[in-house]
């Protein structure tokens, strides 16, 4: 697996330089995992990752509860020294140097916030840490910075419990960043907040992170904040980082089934590989019908496989479509409808493939009409729009 | 029934209680306090203040108690908070039921056998013994103010674990990570994070022994054998021995309003210490 991700890391890495604002600044490797495991007597809570953070850019970990993504930045963080394998920092192994020596700091998930100091006690804990200490009054001028920063002047002399959860997160963060930490490491810093401030806050944050241009490493399981806020995520299952790509990268192209269900939505048709011919591969289904797509990955004749296909490429019509419209199609049933705006979310029956979502813009409706529950209709699609992934 | 009898109603017993067992014995000593010992013992009604133009009489009583409470409550306190933090931060929760249990055992049984135990401790042929067999000489360690220390030591310890194993426990562990994640070291840590936020335990802790300590006569009697006296010792004698009933009442209310003195100055301080805190387990 590390290999794979050895080659999709150079790949990210051009693009991740075209993006940062200094295009002809080379990309710096500020921390890497190499192999890091981390055993709990049985249980492998991180296996084997493999992944390199540059400088300056926004790193996920997605996955759901128990991935080991929080293991991974508990690594990253010095709060756990890894079974095996080695962590680095600016190209220097850090196994075993404890957190208070690391230039990294973290947004815990709580806050962890000093409930016996006010807001900029806590905000200048980091700095009264450093030995020589700064002098006072230098102390004194950052916090008042990094209270402009994150939007909070004058919040200094408030006591911690005085605050919103929304204005505790930012002390959070303001706490973190005044370190002017290498790697700002978050565990999901929005858990606590509701959806409308967790929005806010997440383009807050982003921007932020382009303006200081501090390397942010994210954890998450809402696969809508990773999706909106990162250059990179590394989904995660079962302890190990199951693709790493941009939001874009993993939404087209993503690896297995589970990376295509766990980001965005998708409709999953299971078989075999029957045919290979180049890229195009054609499945054969329980039911016997053979199914076109287009391979991601590896895959062999007789291998168990996937037809992964997303609701934005499917479309529906009244009259079967023909050949040249479509590169399959199937009769459905209309089985739901949801009014989203722009866009019209249908679920149908097929015969023999389970339940599908289509998603249908507000132009094609106009042009097919729109479908009432109980209506029968064709469903089809590109075979170059259906992915052939692994199945899990 | 109107909600406001109801409460009167359901308050009754705990204000008669209060006001028949502690405000009306307070105010009967108070008024006593100003009287004369009767011919043959007891209380006649005077108006005099020469009891309390007594009271340096019993000075050696009073010595006594504002010495060896204060040194008992920082002995105590010495002693239990690395107990403290060694059963809630770094022992396993078996362990940890395991040794409170410990802690707490010697409660069962009456504080008057366990002291009579440390008489036989520290009697002549308790320990005094083994030290002279060791060759370091004789010691008198009964009948002395360091066997009453032991003793209140001993007796008082668990009041003061189990308000400074609370704190420490309900202690947030997360903040000692972040501590550790903003650079500081972990014994700084502990200075700038545990100990702040332990100390409304130690304060609970302290005020709980500080304040029976100074009401302790049992200890004294049994480990002090009549040389080491309390306060406490000195009101026995005077109301039942020497059945002085006016120069004993002066005695308790001086006590009374030594220790009003104390606690207020001592809660005074730790408000200010703790900068306004009403809770800090608020996290």
């Amino acid at each position: 697996m590390g290999y794979i991700h050895v080659s999709m890391d150079i790949d990210r890495l051009e693009q991740f330089t075209a993006e940062s604002p200094d295009p002809d600044a080379p990309a710096i490797r500020i921390a890497e995992m190499r192999g890091a495991t981390k055993r709990y007597g049985d249980v492998l809570a991180a296996d084997n990752l493999n992944l390199t953070i540059f400088k300056g850019e926004f790193l996920s970990f997605l996955g759901p509860s128990g991935c080991g993504k929080t293991t991974a930045l508990r690594m990253l963080a010095g709060f756990e020294e890894p079974t095996s394998g080695d962590i680095l920092l600016d190209g220097e192994v850090v196994n075993s140097v404890p957190a208070h020596r690391r230039p990294v700091n973290m947004v815990f998930q709580h806050y962890a916030l000093f409930p016996h100091l006010n807001v900029a006690d806590n905000i200048s804990y980091g700095l009264r840490q450093q030995r020589p200490k700064p002098p006072k009054d230098q102390i004194d001028d950052a916090v008042r910075q990094t209270l402009e920063t994150v939007r909070m002047p004058g919040f200094g002399p408030r006591r911690i419990w005085e605050m919103s959860g929304g204005q505790q997160q930012r002390v959070a963060l303001a706490r973190a960043l005044i370190n002017q930490p290498k790697l700002l490491l978050l565990d999901e810093p929005m858990a606590a907040l509701d959806r409308k401030l967790r929005r806010d806050m997440q383009i807050e944050l982003q921007s932020l992170q382009r303006k200081l241009g501090i390397t942010f490493v994210l954890v998450t399981h809402d696969q809508e904040e990773a999706l909106s806020m990162s250059d990179r995520i590394a989904i995660m299952r079962g302890g190990r980082i199951v693709q790493i790509g941009s939001p874009r990268d993993l939404y087209d192209r993503p690896n297995s089934r589970y990376v295509a269900d766990f980001v965005g939505k998708s409709n999953f048709i299971d078989g075999v590989v029957a045919e290979i011919d180049g890229p195009k591969i054609a499945l054969k289904t329980p039911d016997g019908q053979k199914l076109q797509g287009m391979a991601v990955g590896q895959l062999a004749k007789g291998d168990a496989a996937t037809i992964s296909l997303r609701p934005e490429q499917c479309s529906l019509a009244r009259k079967q479509p023909s050949n040249t419209q479509a590169g399959m199609r199937l009769p459905v049933k209309i089985i739901n409808r949801i009014f989203l705006g722009e866009h019209t979310e249908y679920l149908v029956k097929t015969e023999n493939f389970g339940d599908f979502l289509v998603l249908v813009p507000r132009q094609a409706e106009t042009a097919e009409g729109r479908f009432e529950p109980g209506d029968d209709a064709w469903l089809y699609w590109q075979t170059s729009s259906a992915l052939v992934l692994q199945a899990d | 029934m109107q909600p406001r009898v109801k409460t009167w109603l359901f308050l009754m017993p705990a204000g008669l209680w209060f006001l028949t067992m502690l405000v009306l014995p307070l105010v009967v000593v108070f008024i006593f306090s100003f009287g004369e010992r009767g011919a043959a013992g007891g209380y006649v009604p005077a108006f005099t203040l020469d009891q309390y133009a007594n009271l340096p009489a019993r000075w050696a009583a009073f010595r006594n108690t504002l010495t060896l409470a204060p040194i008992g409550t920082v002995v105590c306190l010495l002693i239990a908070y690395p107990l403290a933090y060694f059963l809630a931060l770094r022992t396993t929760p078996k362990w940890r039921t395991l040794l409170l249990i410990l802690v707490i055992v010697p409660f069962w049984t009456s504080i008057l056998i366990r002291s009579y135990a440390w008489i036989f401790i520290l009697g002549g042929r308790g320990l005094p013994t083994l030290i002279s067999a060791l060759g370091l000489g004789d010691v008198q360690l009964i009948n002395t103010p360091f066997a009453v220390l032991v003793g209140i030591v001993y007796g008082y310890l668990p009041l003061m674990v189990f308000p400074i194993f609370v704190s420490l426990e309900r202690l947030d562990k997360r903040l000692l990570e972040a501590s550790s994640d903003l650079g500081c070291p972990p014994w700084r840590s502990f200075l700038n994070v545990t100990l702040p936020l332990s100390m409304p335990g130690v304060a609970t802790g302290c005020m709980l022994v500080f304040i029976l300590l100074m009401g302790e006569f049992l200890i004294p009697a049994i480990l002090g054998g009549g040389k080491v006296f309390f306060v406490g010792n000195a009101l026995v004698d005077l109301f039942l021995q020497s059945r002085n009933w006016a120069y004993g009442s002066a005695v308790a209310v001086t006590l009374v309003a030594i220790m009003l003195v104390t606690v207020t100055a001592y809660m005074r301080f730790t408000r200010r210490w703790a900068g306004g805190r009403d809770d800090v387990s608020l996290m």
